[in-house]
């Protein structure tokens, strides 16, 4: 009675322990997940925050690109030479046939090394390619191929009178391009562009396989640092559905825009 | 008789000596195997209303597309303002205009009404009827909207000037397609069945605008179905059958006491 009630003492006494460990771990996980993202140092959050930038700016970056791409790409596909479409078919179909991850370690390290011996073969010195330009070219030369279908299918989707009507008055085809096709196709354009716009700013996490700092690189290094994986990825997570959630508000604007010669049935 | 008709019209003479606005000779027009057009001329002076009729598949459409080139004639002569259009044949053997600049320019002043409106739908109708003038023409933009203003007033379309093409009725679209064909202030303006794609409700609002154009003397050249308003505003109906001119001549001659016999079918079944 007596050996086992000052056993119980005890074996309380290492229970409560116990708890109170685990208790100090989630109070440090805790009081340590707003430590850990507090903006400036030793809090990650500014390396985040920074990821993020980097981010948005390849993906910006890309898609511009990529859209610039797009709009030649479907021109050249519509009505370009037997030549031009041959071409272009052969880089729509391999940039869309090859996953992006190899694509970009192809594009990113043999680019960069092509650029380099071409720079040498001309006499010139080897430059340090940017990581940012490069992974902005790359993602761009992806989302170029994607880019050229979606803008041709919008291109194909302008009722041909309009356009007809733009030839009938004397517009150049210059002028035609900037002021009756790319407005009149944009309403049809604008659904597969902003998947594209998503997928540009998901697809930069692609680079931190070349070592470049966006956002889930830097929340790898954060969270191996720290050993906190669990609040760093959710913390990545949480930026990367922001992004989404304001492109969305920015996209709907755009269409509404784009939209306003056009009738839609309102129930 | 059609020969002695052509060879009349193409010495361009005219009792008041009005200028030729537009002159066609002897032109074909081949899709693949299929020639819908086997040597049509055609000519009209300043001030002339040509009404093209003729049954579907005559090739009307087609003869009206060439003249500013939104067809591509396979042979023949178009002179648009006593300006030939130049051609040439590509590598495909296809006919195309032989100067871009050449057909645009001459495009900015044919004003074209198409079956189907065709007016921009991401412009207002005030931006669809300022465009060609501003862009194409440069003409200054204060200019261009006064000048829009009046020809929308015209059309009895002032209060529409915001409002965008989908939001309009088939009526009020065709009207505002005449307002920007006429700010251009057009050599010529050419009709492409103007009234085809209207309700019938709506057919008269349009016909009235272009019968009042033809009163006041605007050289143009329709090709409809209308007949009876054709009579009534054309000073020259040419009827084409099967690619070529079967016919042609004054209103009152051709619908009051028509030679050819497919003439005479063709009217009894679409009056």
């Amino acid at each position: 009675m007596r050996g086992s009630g000052a056993q119980n003492p005890k074996r309380g006494s290492a229970e409560h322990d116990g708890d109170r460990h685990i208790e100090a771990l989630i109070h440090l996980a805790q009081a340590s997940a707003f430590d850990l993202l507090a903006l400036s140092p030793p809090g990650w959050g500014g390396n985040l925050l920074r990821g993020l930038m980097n981010s948005v700016l390849i993906a910006v970056g890309a898609f511009s690109i990529g859209i610039l791409i797009g709009i030649g790409g479907a021109f050249g596909k519509l009505y370009g030479g037997p030549v031009t479409r041959d071409l272009l078919e052969l880089y729509t179909t391999l940039v869309r046939a090859i996953p992006e991850l190899v694509l970009i370690l192809l594009l990113y390290f043999a680019g960069t090394d092509l650029i380099n011996r071409l720079l040498e073969a001309l006499g010139y010195q080897r430059i340090d390619i940017n990581g940012l330009v490069a992974g902005i070219c790359v993602l761009g030369i992806v989302q170029g191929a994607y880019s050229t279908e979606v803008i041709r299918g919008a291109i194909l989707a302008i009722p041909q009178g309009q356009i007809e009507a733009a030839r009938a008055y004397g517009m150049s085809p210059g002028l035609m391009l900037r002021r009756i096709t790319l407005p009149a196709m944009l309403p049809f354009a604008i659904p597969g562009l902003a998947n594209l716009w998503l997928i540009a700013t998901k697809d930069t996490a692609l680079l931190a396989i070349v070592g470049f700092n966006e956002l889930t690189q830097e929340t790898r290094t954060a969270a191996s640092t720290t050993k906190a994986y669990f609040t760093f990825f959710l913390a990545a997570g949480a930026l990367y559905l922001l992004l989404t959630l304001f492109s969305n508000v920015i996209i709907a604007r755009v269409e509404r825009w784009a939209r306003r010669g056009m009738y839609m049935e309102t129930h | 008789m059609t020969q002695d008709a052509a060879a009349s019209l193409t010495q361009g003479q005219s009792p008041d000596g009005a200028a030729e606005a537009i002159h066609i000779e002897n032109l074909h027009k081949r899709f693949g195997q299929l020639e819908v057009l086997k040597g049509v001329s055609l000519s009209a002076r300043d001030g002339d209303v040509v009404a093209i009729i003729g049954g579907s598949g005559s090739g009307k459409s087609t003869l009206l597309r060439c003249i500013n080139c939104l067809e591509n004639p396979t042979s023949g002569l178009i002179r648009v303002n006593g300006e030939e259009i130049r051609l040439k044949a590509d590598s495909h053997g296809h006919t195309r205009p032989a100067d871009r600049r050449q057909i645009e320019r001459i495009r900015s002043r044919l004003g074209m009404v198409f079956q189907s409106f065709n007016l921009w739908s991401h412009m207002t109708l005030l931006e669809n009827v300022i465009e060609v003038p501003i862009h194409v023409l440069g003409v200054r933009r204060e200019e261009a909207i006064e000048t829009a203003e009046r020809l929308l007033a015209r059309v009895g379309l002032a209060e529409k000037r915001d409002v965008y093409p989908a939001f309009m009725s088939g009526g009020q679209q065709q009207r505002g397609a005449i307002a920007r064909a006429l700010a251009i202030d057009p050599r010529v303006m050419l009709f492409d069945e103007p009234t085809s794609a209207l309700d019938p409700e709506l057919v008269g609002e349009v016909l009235k605008v272009i019968g009042d154009l033809a009163q006041e003397g605007r050289t143009m050249i329709l090709v409809t179905h209308e007949m009876k308003f054709a009579r009534n505003v054309a000073t020259h109906v040419v009827y084409l059958y099967n690619g070529l001119v079967e016919e042609e001549g004054p209103p009152e001659q051709l619908f009051g006491d028509p030679k050819s016999e497919r003439l005479k079918q063709f009217l009894s079944n679409t009056h």
